[in-house]
């Protein structure tokens, strides 16, 4: 059964209570038409139209300065979220915990499960503050911590896991709320587990988070009108800070200096980190190709050490595939990227395009091999049942055998994609040796064309 | 030590540099009108030239010294929790704040003349000259004048008493590192907005007080004024007139908004100088300092980390120290390579030894403190006032001096070993679970000096809580007791009014210690797992854990009391630091994630660690994330 809703809301059936006390009290007084209490004198409404003017110019101007901040809340975080058409979307957000086999799910109805495979309780998350979910993780180092991003606010749930209530009440929720910051789009935890770091495309400021002192220290900085996408390197030294506009800033981590990467042609859309921290793969909006930026190890400085310009290393440009059921184009822009925790398989959300039957929205696999120089190797594509999208998906944090791809589907399904191989720091079976085992609800994806990849598994 | 005292006079240095554009802005504020703006400019420049102007700008350059001496001497890193009422009181009361609040008024007196000096105008002098009905000049005392200098002592001595109420003085650490300028630009709007808050509220209670006593200033004028008595007979009769033609006291002659502009402004600037003198101090006080591990010259050994972590005073220094630790294990390699490594004749890990030994000894009083508080309560459902006694006992060094109970622990426990080994060996992990041993502590406290000095048991239980602060004054003490008897049924109403949840945090005041120790510790742990070449960490990992286990026991136990878990009113328009009020919670999630990170790096070979099966069975829990 699908945990979808049908988006009414009852805000219509009420109307705005704008009359204040003190309105009431002059029409009590003056015993009047209400239309007397609002004979002001002329000066005074001439005067506050003025000014209204002058707001409305300025707040126009910086509308258009920044575009994204006329839209509404719920198609900011449409448009910043990492999950494909996130408004329609069953599944809005996913989590696996980063070490054991658990996870949470968002769900259209607001409402966030977490699925346990050794317990039988699913315990259902719901809070009155939990509204538009765009995003949520488990809290490092920690059973229980589950920080949600929510339309107005960030919780932190507190779920034991040894209860059995499968309905936590609201006391297990910590709210962490700043003025101004909302909506929140991204959150993204230290991996020590100590700090939480969250960003709204409203709000040119970063917070990070204390989560148990309920403490937040602002780091802002001009230029960018807002963050709209955060991501934390895995060894904890540098943050992926990328802003609605053309410009992206890398945090490091030690001392909270940024460096800016202004980008040529559009907003940074996504981004992932090497395990060791070492290596920056992102994607511009606008282009069809993956950025890589390199960073020296020395810690606590990347200033002048670092790189000066970003490497292409992969090109995603439109391609048709010939298959069985007629020609398919993939390639175009990128919707998220991830990479495994090893470090060995990158995977990449094509957009597709919606009008266009032929060009489906598609997972397209790649393997990544650091030595002797980096490369992207392409490794083949994961499709879903006929009439499903991929919209969302995240690598397991510790797969024994592999790696193990979790894909979220328009049809509200979730199915694990496992990668066998052996890490490339022990080969094994050869360059070749890397059989894909297709989960049992995964068709074979249907096109191949073997001149291009040079593999191509199932 | 000489650190602490160098960067004190780089922040006053600091504070007096930022002085001469607060000024100007200032000066610009007070003497703006709309109408005339250049001849508002040139009055300024005038002032600015002007021998007086340069004048009370030297001395505004002297409160900011003696505001800045005066940080230097009452701050600390242990906040004073007041756990009633009554105490609170106290504390105000108590010399040293008393003579703090003093000067304090003192020096706002000078900064209220000083900004007279630069209005001008109606307020410049306290007497002007005028003419008496009959004729002949005299000198008139200017009330305009006198109201500003003595809003300027009332701002300052409210200002000091707010800053014993919220704890101005204690100095807190922040989990995020930032530069200097950094964080001083991100806190100055802070301080402008708090400063103006507080300078209207001060300004109010002012106004509402001159109203009352507004007559007050004539007499006291009439009393400094050492003059013959025919000049005072005809200050007198000028006042007479006077008070008819400027009645200041009255509603209609305070509703001035001029008047009451320029009071604001006034205050707001002195507390705008005085917070921004707090400010710096507490940024350049709290910078990451980097001890050296090891030293190859013995005459700077007391330099090292080691060494300075074992000191217990001043506490500023163990603290920095502690701060150093948990970010050298986290952040530099090889630095934790110089805590790993063996000295070099003879080959002893002296260095892990005396950091490892340091941080346990922190934690195992923690626990100690905890156990012994949680057995008071649990014996008596009243001992509330006793352990909040106790704690108020020791305003400063909560953490250096054993609590009774925990040094009756020890004495008990204390074979001639070493604290380490008669502490830390697995089977002596939970003394304090012996019941036998609980009935031993629980008396002690009975025993404490305060109980020796009070006769009746009525009064028992009040006695440490209501006059403790005035440490080594028994005299004092003994007299008001006396004193409550007579009146003993008031002082029950206002000391059972125990603040909730006070005595929770007065326990964890010092947590940021620990905190510390636990990162510390953990990271150098998890780091030892591929770094450390000659197992040192191996040897003491058992009492690292159960250490940590006991603690979490502990401290799990202290959150089922009432209130322990009860989020403080965050408030966020004052210069005082709330963070202790948060620091049990920021203690809690620490150990939890410290003991994680110990399990997560070790997995299954935590197994072959010997401990106790009690701990096994806990550290199971973790091993399955199901804690």
């Amino acid at each position: 059964k699908l945990h979808s809703r049908t988006e009414s809301s009852s805000k219509a059936a009420f109307l705005d209570h704008s009359e204040t006390l003190w309105m009431r009290m002059t029409c009590k007084h003056t015993n009047s038409p209400v239309i007397d209490a609002f004979a002001v004198p002329k000066w005074l409404s001439m005067s506050s139209g003025c000014i209204l003017a002058l707001l409305r110019w300025v707040s126009s101007f910086h509308g258009s300065l920044f575009p994204h901040l006329t839209l509404s809340s719920e198609d900011m975080i449409a448009e910043f979220s990492q999950v494909l058409n996130w408004s329609d979307c069953v599944v809005r957000a996913f989590a696996w915990h980063p070490h054991t086999d658990k996870f949470a799910v968002a769900l259209l109805d607001d409402s966030i499960k977490i699925y346990n495979p050794k317990s039988a309780t699913t315990p259902t998350l719901k809070h009155r503050l939990q509204r538009s979910v765009a995003a949520v993780q488990w809290k490092p180092l920690c059973a229980s911590a589950l920080a949600v991003a929510c339309q107005n606010c960030l919780l932190v749930w507190h779920v034991d896991p040894c209860s059995l209530s499968t309905r936590p009440s609201s006391g297990c929720a910590q709210v962490l709320s700043h003025p101004g910051h909302s909506p929140v789009t991204s959150i993204a935890w230290s991996p020590s587990g100590s700090l939480l770091l969250s960003a709204s495309p409203m709000d040119s400021t970063m917070m990070v988070w204390d989560v148990a002192a309920e403490s937040c220290v602002p780091l802002q900085r001009v230029g960018g009108g807002g963050v709209s996408f955060l991501s934390w390197s895995p060894d904890g030294s540098h943050v992926l800070a990328s802003t609605p506009s053309a410009l992206f800033r890398v945090w490091e981590t030690r001392m909270w200096t940024c460096e800016r990467w202004p980008c040529v042609k559009g907003r940074c859309q996504s981004g992932c980190w090497s395990p060791d921290g070492s290596r920056l793969l992102f994607t511009v909006q606008g282009e069809m190709v993956i950025y890589a930026l390199t960073f020296t190890d020395a810690p606590g400085q990347l200033s002048h050490s670092g790189p000066q310009a970003a490497a292409v290393v992969a090109d995603l440009s439109e391609t048709t595939f010939s298959t069985p059921d007629g020609d398919i184009v993939v390639g175009g822009e990128i919707q998220s990227l991830v990479w495994d925790p090893r470090g060995e398989r990158l995977a990449v959300l094509l957009k597709g395009d919606p009008q266009a039957a032929d060009r489906p929205a598609i997972i397209a696999v790649f393997k990544t091999r650091a030595n002797p120089i980096f490369e992207l190797l392409p490794c083949g594509f994961v499709q879903g049942e006929a009439g499903a999208e991929p919209r969302l998906m995240q690598f397991h944090p510790n797969f024994q055998h592999g790696a193990l791809l979790t894909v979220c589907w328009s049809n509200g399904r979730i199915t694990h994609v496992p990668f066998y191989f052996v890490s490339a720091g022990v080969p094994h079976f050869g360059l070749s040796g890397s059989p894909l085992l297709p989960h049992p609800q995964q068709r074979p994806a249907d096109f191949v064309n073997q001149s291009l990849f040079t593999e191509f598994l199932s | 030590h000489q650190v602490i005292c160098w960067r004190a006079v780089a922040s006053i240095a600091w504070a007096v540099l930022l002085l001469p554009p607060i000024t100007l802005v200032f000066v610009i504020i007070s003497k703006f009108s709309f109408l005339h703006p250049i001849q508002t400019i040139s009055e300024c420049l005038y002032l600015l030239t002007s021998a007086s102007g340069i004048f009370s700008f030297i001395l505004l350059c002297g409160v900011i010294l003696i505001v800045g001496f005066l940080h230097l001497e009452y701050y600390t890193v242990i906040p004073t929790i007041a756990c009633s009422k009554i105490a609170l009181l106290g504390q105000l009361l108590h010399p040293r704040h008393f003579i703090n609040s003093l000067v304090h008024c003192f020096m706002g007196v000078i900064v209220a003349w000083c900004c007279a000096v630069t209005m001008g105008l109606r307020y410049e002098t306290l007497g002007y000259p005028c003419t008496e009905s009959d004729g002949h000049p005299q000198m008139c005392l200017n009330e305009y004048h006198l109201i500003l200098l003595l809003a300027g002592a009332f701002v300052g001595f409210s200002h000091s008493l707010l800053g014993v109420i919220y704890n101005m003085n204690y100095v807190s650490f922040h989990t995020v590192q930032q530069y200097k300028y950094l964080r001083f630009k991100r806190c100055l709007p802070l301080v402008v907005k708090c400063s103006a808050t507080q300078a209207l509220y001060s300004v109010r209670n002012y106004i509402v007080m001159y109203l009352f006593l507004g007559k007050c200033p004539f007499f006291m004028n009439k009393m400094l004024v050492a003059q013959p008595i025919h000049l005072l007979t005809a200050l007198n009769n000028f006042f007479q007139i006077d008070y008819s033609v400027h009645p200041l006291d009255s509603i209609a002659g305070l509703l001035d908004l001029s008047l009451l502009y320029h009071l604001w402004s006034s205050a707001t600037f002195l507390l705008l100088t005085w917070n921004i003198t707090l400010l710096l101090f507490r940024i350049f006080v709290t910078e990451v300092y980097s001890f050296p591990v090891q030293s190859s010259f013995t005459e700077d050994s007391h330099q090292c980390l080691p060494k300075v972590l074992t000191e217990k005073q001043p506490m500023i220094l163990k603290f920095l120290a502690l701060q150093d630790l948990a970010l050298l294990s986290q952040h530099s390699p090889s630095r934790r390579c110089e805590v790993f490594s063996l000295s070099q004749p003879g080959g002893h890990p002296h260095n892990w030894n005396a950091i490892s030994k340091e941080c346990l000894s922190l934690l195992t009083d923690l626990t100690q403190r905890l156990v012994a508080y949680h057995d008071t309560v649990a014996t008596n459902g009243r001992a509330k006032s006793l352990s909040s006694g106790k704690d108020l006992m020791s305003p400063r060094p909560v953490f250096l001096m054993k609590t009774p109970a925990s040094v009756f622990a020890r004495s008990v426990a204390g074979t001639p070993q070493s604290p380490l080994t008669s502490l830390f060996t697995p089977d002596l992990d939970s003394p304090f679970a012996s019941p036998a041993l609980r009935r031993l502590t629980a008396p002690v406290d009975q025993c404490s000096p305060w109980y020796g000095t009070v006769q009746s048991p009525h009064i028992m239980r009040r006695a440490p809580k209501l006059w403790s602060t005035s440490t080594g004054e028994v005299e004092f003490q003994k007299s008001n007791i006396s004193f409550s008897t007579h009146r003993s049924s008031n002082i029950q109403v206002l000391s059972n009014e125990v603040l909730p949840e006070a005595s929770s945090q007065a326990l964890f005041a010092d947590s940021q210690a620990h905190i510390w120790a636990l990162e510390g510790l953990s990271y150098l742990v998890q780091a030892s797992f591929s770094e450390d070449q000659f197992g040192v960490v191996q040897t003491t990992l058992p009492s690292i854990l159960s250490c940590m286990l006991v603690l979490q026991e502990a401290v799990d136990r202290h959150f089922k009391l009432p209130h322990a878990s009860s989020k403080p009113v965050r408030s966020t328009s004052s210069m005082g630091d709330s963070t202790y009020k948060t620091l049990r919670f920021a203690l809690r999630a620490t150990l939890k994630t410290a003991i994680y990170r110990i399990t997560t790096t070790f997995g299954d070979h935590l197994n072959a660690v010997q401990i106790s099966a009690e701990h096994r069975k806990r550290l199971q829990q973790f091993l399955e994330y199901k804690e």
